[in-house]
This record gives structure tokens, sequence and C-alpha cells, in this order.
């Protein structure tokens, strides 16, 4: 048979030697093996001291985006909803009132935005499908909860803190 | 002082003696389970327990104390009495063999001889064969009261392993003995410090010895009865909290005596080289005697750390025939070539 790859290779069958039958010299070879690895770097990352850095594509949870002024980007097209694969999203639309124009960027704004994060597979659809920057995926994972509904983020979890005031 | 035909001092002497040996072999005993985490993590590339206390140091005492904590389980249809039988009989086994071992020479306190040696009896290998093949008793009858497969097994695993394995370390030792002519372990050591070690002259028992050993002492290659992943941890399987760790800490004061023992046959107990010629006091001699003895003790326990995380489990069959058609052939020749050349010496 013709081999795949040019690492092929071929099983030596032929019979043991009397210093391969005694076994010493392979666990002596072993045992200098192990000896070696003593000394070697640990691979361990001391985790809470040290954390290992994500990689730059690494998604994360979500945060909702507000523009320069501070004012939320998000217009509750719904658009990141029907991007979900888990169907993990679920919004509110409501209309921006009178003086509320420093609040929200469009006329329409998300009065509620959910994502549960036991369904969410952080696939990273809604950011790609948002067409107005609102919703990215950050660096940080959802932390463990004892209750399911700690797992649902509302948009006081998701929204980034304002620009100005700081909240 | 001498008071109604005892000799106190002499009482007192032993009774702090027997207690040091005692914390000595428990405390070596619970830092080797520390030492062997470490060493097991380090070659595997990992750091090992280093959480509680400076370096994981105080690891073995919140594994004990969780050991103490847990909830008792007899089983129902054990037998009570074997049930708790078992683990005492392994645990008082691996503390009785301190007893003969010369763990110094002797120093000299306010113009008494103190000898650091419990008990020199003039047979003290034989004492420790036999209180040591007693050891096997704990783990058959904890397995079998158990009243489970998996432990009855894995007993009788145990059993014919450890008496397929007291042969060659039989025969190894007798080839020892015609050296030395003695059985007692504080003149074999008196030899050795005055003359070359044992393991110049008996390379290869010393080799079947340190196999039997591990073999003895239920150590990884040699770890059948309890091959956690086969048998769902053996003989022990139905233990837990204190029982268990009776169990455990049995194999772990086994490792630490062996070692002990090892050292004191075949490198020189506490004898080190130039022991005699340094012109120190007699006293501070016996007491670098008895590190030497505690160094060479730890290093073969790192020993048997270090061909744990290196030797994969032996076959049953594997372990049958190496026992029987290598190591005892092994032992019986280097037994005939010993018994020539004394004979050739003498004549």
């Amino acid at each position: 048979m013709q081999a795949l790859t040019n690492r092929a290779k071929a099983v030596d069958r032929r019979p043991m030697t009397l210093a391969e039958k005694m076994y010493i010299p392979a666990i002596a070879k072993g045992m200098g093996i192990t000896f070696k690895h003593l000394f070697q770097k640990k691979a361990t990352v001391s985790f809470p001291e040290k954390k290992r850095d994500f990689s730059p594509v690494f998604r994360g949870l979500h945060v909702l985006n507000r523009d320069e002024e501070g004012r939320e980007r998000c217009t509750a097209c719904g658009l990141c909803a029907v991007a979900c694969p888990a169907e993990a999203i679920t919004m509110e639309a409501a209309e921006r009132k009178e003086g509320e124009e420093h609040l929200y960027r469009e006329e329409k704004y998300a009065a509620k935005y959910e994502i549960n994060m036991l369904r969410c597979i952080f696939c990273g659809f809604c950011e790609e499908a948002c067409p107005k920057d609102a919703v990215y995926m950050s660096e940080t994972f959802a932390p463990a909860n004892y209750q399911r509904k700690g797992f649902i983020y509302g948009k006081d979890d998701l929204l980034i803190p304002h620009p100005k005031e700081g909240k | 002082m001498t008071l109604l035909s005892i000799d106190w001092f002499f009482v007192i002497e032993k009774v702090l003696l027997i207690s040091g040996v005692l914390v000595l072999s428990l405390v070596v005993a619970m830092y080797s389970t520390w030492g062997e985490r470490k060493v097991a993590a380090w070659i595997q590339d990992r750091l090992g327990p280093n959480r509680a206390g400076f370096m994981g140091l105080l690891q073995p005492l919140a594994d004990g104390g969780k050991l103490f904590f847990k909830e008792e389980i007899i089983p129902a249809n054990s037998n009570r009495f074997l049930f708790v039988l078992g683990p005492s009989i392994a645990m008082l086994v691996a503390c009785m063999t301190s007893a003969v071992i010369p763990w110094g020479d002797s120093l000299v306190i306010a113009g008494r001889t103190v000898s650091l040696q419990i008990a020199d009896v003039n047979i003290g290998i034989l004492f420790i064969f036999g209180v040591v093949s007693m050891g096997v008793y704990g783990i058959m009858i904890g397995g079998w009261a158990s009243n489970n497969k998996y432990s009855l097994l894995a007993s009788v695993r145990a059993a014919s392993q450890i008496i397929s394995y007291e042969l060659p370390m039989g025969l190894a030792l007798i080839a020892l003995l015609m050296l030395t002519g003695s059985l007692s372990l504080k003149d074999i050591v008196e030899q050795q410090r005055h003359g070359l070690w044992n393991v110049v002259y008996q390379p290869l028992g010393f080799f079947i010895f340190l196999v039997c050993a591990f073999a003895e002492c239920n150590r990884a290659p040699f770890d059948l009865p309890e091959a956690e992943n086969e048998l769902n941890g053996g003989y022990h399987l139905e233990y837990s909290s204190m029982k268990l760790g009776f169990f455990l800490f049995a194999e772990y004061i086994n490792m630490f005596i062996s070692s002990a023992l090892i050292s004191t046959m075949y490198f020189g107990g506490y004898a080190f080289p130039y022991m005699d010629k340094l012109g120190l006091d007699p006293n501070v001699v016996t007491i670098l005697g008895f590190l030497a003895l505690f160094v060479k003790t730890l290093l073969f326990i790192f020993f048997f750390m270090w061909v744990r995380w290196t030797v994969p489990r032996f076959r049953y069959d594997q372990l049958m025939r190496l026992g029987w058609k290598i190591m005892i052939p092994l032992a019986l020749v280097n037994m005939l070539i010993t018994g020539a050349l004394v004979l050739a010496r003498q004549h």
C-alpha cells in the first residue's frame, strides 16, 4: 500500500535481543527521561495569580456598545436575535421619547435586551449581524453562578459604562 | 536508678526511642505523600500541591484531616470485626519493623551508653521477614471482609504476589548472610563501617532485593493489588475515612522502612565514609551517622517514587513470570556464586 505521508515507519518485528529482553537498559533510559523532566519548565499556569492571555480572536461575554457621546447604539432591530443559532437573545423595542435624545442614538431603542449565557455558544454571529456596531464580544467569560437566572444577562450587565458619566 | 530491680533509665530510654522512631516513621510517611505528589508533578511538568502552606507543606495535614472527617462506611454484608482488623493489622505491622533497624551508633549521655537501636536482636532480619509477611494478612483480611469481588480478587492477587516475591528476596538475603555471617542488623552495619558497603559485594543481590522490595510494598510497577484503574482501588475499595487512610499510610510507612532496610543492609546504614577518621566527638559522629542513614533512606524513597512515575504496571502473568522464572533463578545463581566465593576465600 502506498504510504499517505513520508513519515510512515515500518514496525520493527525482529525478535528482541538479549539486552532488549532484559528490559533494564530500556527502564534506565525511561528513568533518564523522567529525571530530565524533573527540572524542566513547568506547564502549569498558577491561575488566580497569573492569567493566561486570550487569543486575539477570543469571543467572550457580549457588551452593548455606546457611541462617542454615550448614547446606546442598539436600535432593537432584532438582526442579532435572528442570526443567533442558539436563540439566546431576546429583546423588546421601544420608541424614543422627547428629551431622551442624549440616551439613545436613534428613534427606536431596546427597552429590554437579554442574552442567556447558558444558551449562548459564543459563535459571534450576533456581532457580525449587527448593522449598528452595537454588539461586541469582549475578552471575559461568564463567572460561575448558583442559579440559572443569574446567567440571563440584562441590559445593565451588558452595557459598557458611559464614557463621560462613568455609569 | 534501679527500683524494684528494674533499670528505670533503660525503660525510659527505650520508651523515648520507641516513640521517637514511631513519630519519625509517621512523619516521614506523612511527608512521603507530599513528596510523592511533588515528584509526580515535577516528572509530569506540573507544580504539584502548592496552596496549603509554603510549597504545599501543610498538604499532608489537610489530607489527614479530611480523612478523619469523612463518613465511615462499613458495608452491610461485611464482617465488621475483620473489616476493622484489616487496616489495623496493616498499620501495626508497618510500624513494628522499625524496631530492629539500627538508626545510629550509640550516644553517650551522662556516662550511659544509649544505643540508637530499639532492639538489637540477633535474628533481626528474620524478625523483619516474619513481621513483613504478616502485612499481607492486613490486605487479605481487609479485602475478604469487604464482601466485594474486586476487593477479594485484589487481595488474592496481593497474597500471591507477596508470597512469590518473598522467595527471591529471602534467597537474595541468604547470599548476603553468607558474607556477613550474622542476622543482626547492627553487626551487618558495623562490618560495613570498617569495610566496603555490601552493595559492592552483592550487586545482583541488591538488585533482586530492591525489585522484591517494590513488590512487597505494592508499589508501581508491582501495584497490582491496588491497581486504581483496573480494580477500582483493589483491596481497599470498600474502605473510607481513616480506615482507608491507615491502608494508604501503611504503604508509605512500609516504603520508608524498606528504604531504611535497603540502606542498612546494602549501603552501610549509619556508616559513612571516613566516619572514624574525622576525629570528632563520638556523639557527633553518631548524630552524623543518623543523618547519613536518613539521607540514604530519603534517596531510596525518592527512587521508589521515581520508578513509580516511570515504569508502567506489569500484567499479572508478567508479574508471576518475572517472580518465578527470572527472580528466583537469578537469586539462586547469586547464592551459588556467593557461596562458592566465600568457600574459595576460606581455603
